[in-house]
């Protein structure tokens, strides 16, 4: 017997900017650099280095608060949170504590609605800047640390516990991953660690509003596997409160090859870290200005662009998956200045079936078929001028780099065929071809009309107009019947 | 020119450089003499004499062939071990940095180089500049060279004792609640600790970041002018480093006492524990300005009494903080064990010396959630108590003045049972460093001939932010007025004074 429980969840989100340089100093950031390569002296925490805040990672930080709706405050701290690790070359990180730069924002998960139909809007609590730690690296029994990532330029976003299921966490973190990449500011690649997942989950009666004992899931490092964890993490509480147990506030791994959770810590032995304000570095002010220079510079957000498409009749799913990713939505919108608004839908399916089928997952830069060309081919496919069918080989060559669809639809004679004298010349050339068939669909076997459609379609090497086949294929047949009866 | 050179002041070294009276590399020689006479003060744990001789003939090949000379070519200058200088060990002195070989050039290192002043060595200094004697060391305490059984001072102590006794013309130190002050006075020397953001952090192993500066000790008041002129300034390294113009400091020494008005805070001086000798040379100090024209003023510090513990609330927990990076791992001292977390345990357990395990225990302390606010949260709003407290009283004056410390160098040990009694030594310099300010420790005078042993006495000047000016300024007409500074110790270094009677 199950007890009617609902699952609470909030996600911290960690969110590496991609700047030149690091958070507070100089050094050049790469990720996937040979180890170590990419340090400098303040990244080795050497004796006498000091703190320099990066204004670039400010200003993608003012970027993703602006695009969240957040409130960006015109003074902000850093604090030092200790711990000693040999990651941390400090001993204590360089972050935001009771002074973020950012509060209150929201993000809408595009899929997920209110009982209201509303969009499900999950809260924003803070967005705050801080400098990443180094990576262990375990070989055999030997352990070593990079260091190329420490000091890199992390912004965490801390929801407010307003997710309710593994699936709409997974599309929360996925909308922040469309976002950041959309604002330029971040790769946001979750098996490159440059965006990385805490997850708080709770149970509650359901219809109660106080939260219940929440676990913490640290660094989950794929959308599939944070919504396998959190699954588990609702069973276990699940399990647990039904058999009269209590849950107590501990912080868990997961364990993907057994879809297992381990606790890590418990309460008992939370850290103090003894935050304290960094003497130095002197309060962060953002000014008006500031905040300005970098809306005057935002690109149309995910959002927006989704609520454009559909307001031109590309169906949602469509919409959501063209903007997921930056380049494909300019991309889509390079399509639509060439085939012209009007023709939205038909070039959603252009993008998202033949030309992303085409890349078979590369990136849409190595794509040789240009937005303009691949309007222009909309166009020719809504205007009659080829058919669908040609319209696929049309692409193969354009892809092939054999000029533009027009001028390949031209040079090879691929117009389609719209004429009633050339089509009723291969309907009956295919009609006496197959007596058998003929004779089989006149006794009722319509399904037949297909294959002859198929047939002629084949012999006009798919220039024939469909539309305009099957309708002179019905004709001849009638007509034929009609004579047949006659004689 | 023989050791006589050990006597001239660093601009007069480098204007006989620059008419070719003298060679960087005959300037070098002799003070290389002062070193090897002064050995026994143990001010030195670093000496870069090769290197040294060949940057003084590089100088002096460049007068030679007429090419351009910096600001101070050819002047000794020795840095404290807590600058960072590329490819010369820089510990800090502590065990913890043994054998750490810095990759990088400390912002000070080069300004200093660039106004090619030429390196000797890096100077004792109490660990991670914490403490007031010079004992807190891993080899031997600093000596006084005015009585070789007397404290240095500290933190700057080996830089003090250094200038103090012609091995140097020019040391830099650093202070973070009196550590470049408190030893010039111990030592008869001249120290300027600057305003906070006028002199870049970077490069200097911080011990507490809010209250540390850098700063020249020298044996003249202009010295200290021209050396400030070269150390500061904007730096690309140091967010608390301000971009504020460089005034002509030098050129402030001239200025004169005339329409000065110096605040003095009377009550401090009723203070338990302050020496006769002391106030008595205070006193006669500031008749000696009243006399160049200045007047006096009496000023209100109400929450001066609290300074002491503060600063050591603050200074702690900064220290706790900025000492955390020691852990062995990545560079210095590292002991082996089964474990990284236990490594880092025992390297940190076998690398600091006492005081600095007894700082960040406070410090840890203070900083825990639950002790936050009852300490250092308390501890910062009572700093901005005291910063207000000298901007009041300077709305009445032009610089504050005070003893630099209640007592003249005390001796060896004398303290070490009892570090309450070290850190009550600092009352009189706390507050210029949390409030951020402008001081000086020059010579005023020596103990009372009937005392022995004969040792010098501070007097400490405190300006408003970024007024050195002002400060150099009063510091120049009361050096103008006696002849104090231009006192030498006894050279001999064998010469241990006798047992003398307790300071009262």
């Amino acid at each position: 017997m199950r007890v009617p429980y609902e699952s609470v969840i909030g996600l911290e989100v960690h969110c590496q900017l991609e700047t030149r340089s690091k958070l507070f100093s100089p050094c050049p950031l790469e990720i996937g650099a040979a180890p170590n390569t990419r340090t400098d002296a303040y990244t080795w925490g050497l004796p006498g280095t000091l703190p320099v805040l990066n204004r670039a990672a400010v200003d993608a930080a003012i970027a993703l608060a602006l695009a969240t709706g957040c409130t960006v405050h015109r003074r902000s701290r850093f604090a030092r949170k200790h711990y000693f690790y040999p990651d941390l070359p400090k001993g204590y990180q360089i972050t935001q504590a009771d002074e973020p730069y950012a509060t209150a924002g929201h993000v809408e998960i595009p899929g997920f609605t209110t009982a209201e139909g509303d969009p499900w809007r999950v809260r924003l609590q803070r967005i705050h800047l801080e400098e990443d730690a180094g990576k262990n690296v375990h070989a055999g029994r030997r352990s070593g640390v990079d260091y190329n990532r420490a000091g890199a330029p992390l912004v965490e976003i801390v929801s407010e516990p307003d997710l309710r299921t593994a699936e709409q966490a997974a599309a929360y973190m996925r909308e922040l991953r469309t976002l950041v990449r959309a604002l330029g500011i971040s790769q946001a690649n979750m098996e490159e660690g440059t965006l990385r997942c805490d997850a708080n989950v709770s149970l509650r009666p359901v219809g109660t509003e106080t939260l219940g004992v929440r676990c913490e899931i640290k660094n989950v490092n794929s959308f599939r596997f944070l919504a396998r964890a959190i699954e588990a993490e609702i069973r276990r509480q699940t399990d647990m409160l039904g058999h009269g147990e209590t849950i107590t506030r501990c912080t868990l791994g997961y364990d993907h090859e057994h879809d297992r959770l381990f606790v890590m810590r418990s309460k008992e032995d939370a850290a103090d870290y003894r935050y304290m304000p960094d003497p130095d570095l002197p309060p962060l002010h953002i000014d008006d200005a500031w905040v300005d220079a970098v809306r005057e510079r935002l690109p149309e957000l995910p959002a927006a662009r989704r609520d454009r498409w559909r307001g031109l009749g590309v169906a949602a799913d469509d919409a959501a998956a063209l903007a997921a990713e930056r380049d494909l939505a300019d991309y889509f919108d390079g399509v639509l200045r060439t085939a012209g608004e009007s023709r939205a839908r038909r070039a959603a399916g252009w993008v998202l079936t033949e030309l992303l089928g085409r890349l078979a997952g590369a990136p849409i830069a190595a794509c040789p078929v240009t937005p303009a060309m691949l309007g222009e081919l909309v166009v020719l496919v809504e205007d009659g001028t080829v058919s669908g069918r040609s319209a696929k080989d049309v692409l193969a060559l354009c892809w092939a780099g054999e000029g533009s669809p027009a001028a390949i639809v031209e040079a090879r004679g691929l117009r389609q065929v719209s004429d009633t004298g050339p089509i009723d010349a291969l309907v009956a050339e295919v009609l006496a071809e197959h007596p058998r068939q003929l004779e089989a669909l006149r006794a009722g076997k319509t399904n037949l009309e297909g294959f002859f459609v198929g047939q002629i379609m084949k012999r006009s090497r798919g220039q024939a107009n469909p539309k305009l086949v099957a309708e002179r294929l019905a004709l001849a047949i009638a007509a034929g019947t009609v004579g047949e009866e006659g004689a | 020119m023989g050791d006589a050179l050990t006597e001239l002041d660093a601009r007069e070294l480098s204007d006989a450089v620059r008419r070719g009276e003298t060679s960087a590399t005959a300037i070098v020689q002799a003070h290389h003499r002062a070193m090897d006479r002064g050995a026994d003060l143990h001010a030195w744990l670093c000496r870069t004499d090769d290197a040294a001789l060949a940057h003084a003939a590089r100088i002096d090949d460049a007068r030679d062939r007429g090419g351009p000379l910096g600001r101070l070519a050819g002047v000794p200058i020795g840095l404290k071990d807590l600058f960072v200088t590329r490819g010369i060990p820089t510990t800090a002195g502590s065990r913890i940095l043994s054998g750490w070989i810095p990759p990088y050039q400390g912002e000070h290192a080069r300004r200093v180089d660039d106004a090619d002043m030429v390196l000797l060595g890096k100077l004792s200094l109490d660990e991670f500049a914490m403490g007031s004697s010079n004992e807190n060391v891993v080899g031997e305490p600093v000596r006084n060279p005015w009585a070789r059984d007397r404290v240095a001072g500290g933190s700057s102590g080996g830089a003090a004792a250094a200038v103090a006794a012609g091995m140097i013309p020019v040391a830099l130190g650093s202070d973070t609640g009196g550590s470049i002050r408190q030893p010039a006075a111990c030592c008869g020397v001249v120290g300027l600790k600057p305003t906070y953001g006028r002199v870049t952090r970077s490069g200097m192993i911080a011990f507490a970041s809010s209250l540390d500066q850098a700063g020249p000790i020298t044996r003249s008041v202009r010295d200290a002018a021209a050396v400030l002129e070269i150390l500061a300034g904007r730096s690309d390294g140091d967010s608390t480093c301000v971009d504020a113009p460089v005034p002509d400091f030098v050129a402030a020494c001239e200025r004169g006492a005339k329409g000065l008005r110096i605040g003095v805070h009377r009550r401090s001086l009723d203070a338990d524990g302050l020496d006769d000798d002391v106030r008595a040379r205070f006193l006669e100090a500031l008749a000696l300005l009243c006399d160049r024209g200045a007047t006096l003023v009496d000023i209100e510090l109400p929450h001066a009494a609290l300074g002491i513990a503060t600063y050591y609330v603050l200074c702690a927990a900064e220290a706790a903080s900025n000492l955390a990076r020691y852990d062995g791992v990545r560079y210095g001292a590292r002991v082996a064990a089964a474990s990284v977390e236990a490594s880092i345990e025992a390297s940190r357990s076998a690398g600091f010396g006492p005081e600095v395990r007894r700082r960040i225990l406070l410090g840890t302390f203070v900083l825990r959630a639950e002790s936050y606010e009852a300490y250092y949260g308390r501890a910062a709003r009572v700093r901005r108590l005291v910063a207000d407290d000298h901007a009041q009283a300077f709305a009445h004056c032009d610089v504050i003045a005070t003893p630099t410390a209640p007592q003249p160098a005390f001796r060896l040990g004398e303290r070490n049972a009892d570090p309450l009694a070290m850190y009550l030594g600092d009352i009189f310099t706390v507050g210029a460093n949390l409030a951020g300010l402008p001081a000086i420790s020059i010579p005023c005078g020596f103990t009372r001939p009937d005392r022995t042993p004969r040792l010098p006495i501070g007097l400490q000047l405190v300006g408003p932010a970024w007024r050195e000016d002002a400060v150099l300024a009063a510091a120049a007409a009361h050096e103008d007025g006696s002849a104090w500074h231009r006192e030498r110790p006894p050279i001999a270094a064998d010469e241990t004074s006798p047992a003398s009677e307790p300071s009262t």
